[in-house]
């Protein structure tokens, strides 16, 4: 068995409210390998939100450890979580959240700035990653001036320019029509073909079918893993 | 990294020009009125300094006592307690560099069909050196002009415009009470002194010859005033010391009897006149700060604002890997950037309005290297300052509720 790129250990995280203590995730026990596709399910309030953003080293665990490539990254300072964002994990997001003001190359190049790459390297990197989602001609354009599609294309060369071994995407396709959602679903399924891990958040079945294996959420509660019976995705 | 990050702080700067303009606009006012302000007061400064500068350095002036006849009391000068012997003896302590006795009053000075109303001041050839006063024209009289109280005078500028308005005064014969004086030199410029007395607007003629043919001197041998120089600032109170001792011993003062003689200390006022100017250009200083620090509130004001709006922009950068100090660095530069910007343009407007300020009035002028620094670092320790507050706390929001903000 290859190693995994994620594995949870009783995983658990609470929030404080006026209530008192309130458990958004409980003891969630978690493995998934480098190379999987795995697509996380459940309703709104299912723990689903919680789990990716403990994945995403966006929050920290109030119970439990996450390894990261081996890594216990379940205690790490702020500016640690900052560098593991920056280093191994490429986010996509259903909004797309690409910076209105900036140019695409330098959307997708902006995580290499935090990495502390020099310009050139930056464009280098930048201009090829466009290429790999074919938008190589759209470098100079700005955010607005492109479609919903194609900006999700260029958050995923962002998410990809840093070279990760995960990339979480949180309902990449709920924003989009069903055509150009099978097209991102399909450029998905050709990274993972490359061997980057994904993990991908969405209510929608059509779209977690592409997955290879199949988690479900409710109540905070890890509730069903399973393989969808696909070897390779869509 | 730095480079990237200064093109995004433009960037940021020139998405929103008209906001960034007016913040700009508080740097820019307060910037060039501080310049402006420091500027003023600095011409202040230097225009008294000049002032002092005329009347001569490291100057005491010894004046004789008073007398009391049948209980009227002549002001100080009055008594004939000094003498030139006093003089001479001064003239060999430590640390005096001129010694010169003076003898003053005003005269009417005829020329021709013109006549004027000046001061005469009857004095030996140290006077000059002391008052550091040149000759424009001319050659001053010498000590042997002094023994032989010859008549000849230097003139004052004002003077000689008024007596000779429209020829050279050098070689003209003036009279004084009928007697006739030959112009032998013309006096250097001067201007006014701290009282606003015009120090040209005088006669020098030797000390002998205003004595006998001029003032006329019931007590021969003494004199109402002597000017002493000390070579230095530092020997002044040594100089002082001396003197006075010199002066009692003399002047066979017992212990305890008052001094029959008063010594004045030039610079003491002089002192004081700097002094006001100074504070005057600290008290301007201080007002033009205040605006300055509102253009400073200014700027945290729009960078709180940019903080809120940008709450997403910032999330998302926080995901994609800026560390907590890439986002406070990110605000920090944007602050520093209008605050130095705006600074730029508010020296240009600050020396530009004092060169206005000269050009217009007859107000001196100084613009130091110094204050344009100073004017510099404090608005960039201003956009530091004023910055830091709302960069913090961009950078310490949490990443998933600045990604969820709308």
């Amino acid at each position: 068995m290859p190693e995994a790129v994620i594995r949870t250990v009783g995983l658990g995280k609470s929030y404080l409210t006026a209530a008192g203590s309130f458990p958004a995730l409980k003891d969630v026990d978690l493995s998934i390998a480098s190379g999987e596709f795995v697509a996380i399910m459940g309703p709104s309030g299912s723990g689903k939100s919680t789990f990716m953003n403990l994945l995403g080293c966006l929050d920290t665990p109030s119970s439990g450890d996450y390894f990261l490539v081996g890594r216990n990254v379940a205690h790490l300072a702020r500016d640690e979580l900052a560098a593991l964002r920056n280093r191994c994990i490429g986010f996509v997001f259903q909004g797309f959240n690409l910076l209105p003001r900036m140019s695409l190359e330098d959307n997708v190049a902006l995580p290499l700035v935090y990495a502390g790459c020099r310009r050139e390297e930056r464009r280098q990197r930048a201009r090829r990653e466009l290429a790999r989602v074919g938008l190589a001609d759209y470098a100079g354009a700005r955010p607005n001036q492109i479609s919903g599609g194609q900006q999700q294309r260029v958050a995923i060369a962002r998410a990809l320019v840093n070279s990760p071994q995960l990339i979480l995407a949180d309902e990449p396709t709920g924003n989009l029509d069903s055509h150009t959602s099978a097209e991102i679903m399909g450029l998905f399924a050709d990274l993972n073909r490359q061997g980057i891990s994904i993990v991908l958040v969405t209510h929608e079945s059509d779209i977690a079918a592409c997955a290879a294996r199949q988690v479900r959420f409710r109540d905070g509660l890890l509730v069903s893993d399973e393989p969808t019976g696909k070897a390779t995705a869509c | 990294m730095l480079k990237a990050m200064l093109g995004e702080a433009w960037q940021a700067m020139g998405a929103n020009r008209l906001r960034s303009g007016l913040t700009m606009l508080g740097m820019v006012i307060g910037v060039g009125s501080v310049v402006l302000m420091l500027a003023i007061g600095q011409g202040a400064q230097y225009s008294v300094a000049q002032t002092i500068s005329t009347m001569g350095s490291n100057l005491y002036i010894v004046i004789s006592g008073s007398t009391s006849a049948g209980g009227l009391r002549s002001g100080s000068g009055g008594g004939p307690t000094l003498t030139i012997g006093d003089a001479e003896a001064i003239a060999e302590l430590d640390g005096v560099a001129n010694v010169a006795p003076v003898q003053q009053g005003t005269q009417q000075l005829v020329h021709g069909p013109n006549n004027w109303s000046a001061t005469v001041v009857g004095t030996t050839p140290p006077y000059l050196d002391a008052r550091a006063w040149t000759l424009q024209s001319g050659y001053p009289f010498s000590d042997s002009d002094v023994r032989a109280a010859t008549r000849v005078a230097l003139i004052g500028q004002t003077a000689a415009d008024n007596l000779f308005p429209n020829e050279d005064p050098l070689g003209k014969t003036l009279r004084i009470r009928q007697s006739p004086f030959v112009i032998i030199g013309v006096l250097a410029r001067k201007g006014q002194n701290l009282d606003g007395r015009d120090q040209d607007d005088t006669l020098l003629i030797p000390l002998t010859t205003a004595q006998r043919k001029v003032f006329g001197n019931p007590f021969p041998g003494s004199v109402r005033m002597i000017m002493v120089q000390a070579t230095s600032a530092e020997a002044m109170p040594a100089v002082e010391a001396s003197m006075v001792a010199l002066l009692r011993q003399r002047h066979r003062l017992r212990e305890g009897q008052d001094n029959d003689f008063y010594l004045r200390n030039l610079a003491a006022a002089a002192d004081s006149a700097a002094e006001t100017t100074r504070v005057m250009s600290l008290l301007l200083g201080a007002i033009a700060s205040v605006s300055l620090l509102v253009g400073g509130i200014g700027i945290m004001n729009i960078m709180l604002v940019s903080v809120t709006e940008r709450t997403r922009e910032i999330g998302i950068r926080m995901a994609i890997g800026a560390r907590q100090r890439d986002i406070l660095a990110q605000f920090l530069f944007e602050a520093l950037m209008i605050s130095v910007a705006g600074c730029l343009i508010g020296l240009l407007i600050g020396v530009g309005g004092a060169l206005l300020t000269n050009a217009l009035t007859d107000m001196v002028i100084v613009i130091s290297g110094t204050s344009v620094l100073v004017a510099f670092a404090v608005a960039a320790g201003i956009g530091i300052f004023f910055g830091y507050y709302p960069a913090h706390r961009a950078a310490a929001l949490d990443p998933i509720e600045a990604l969820r903000h709308q």
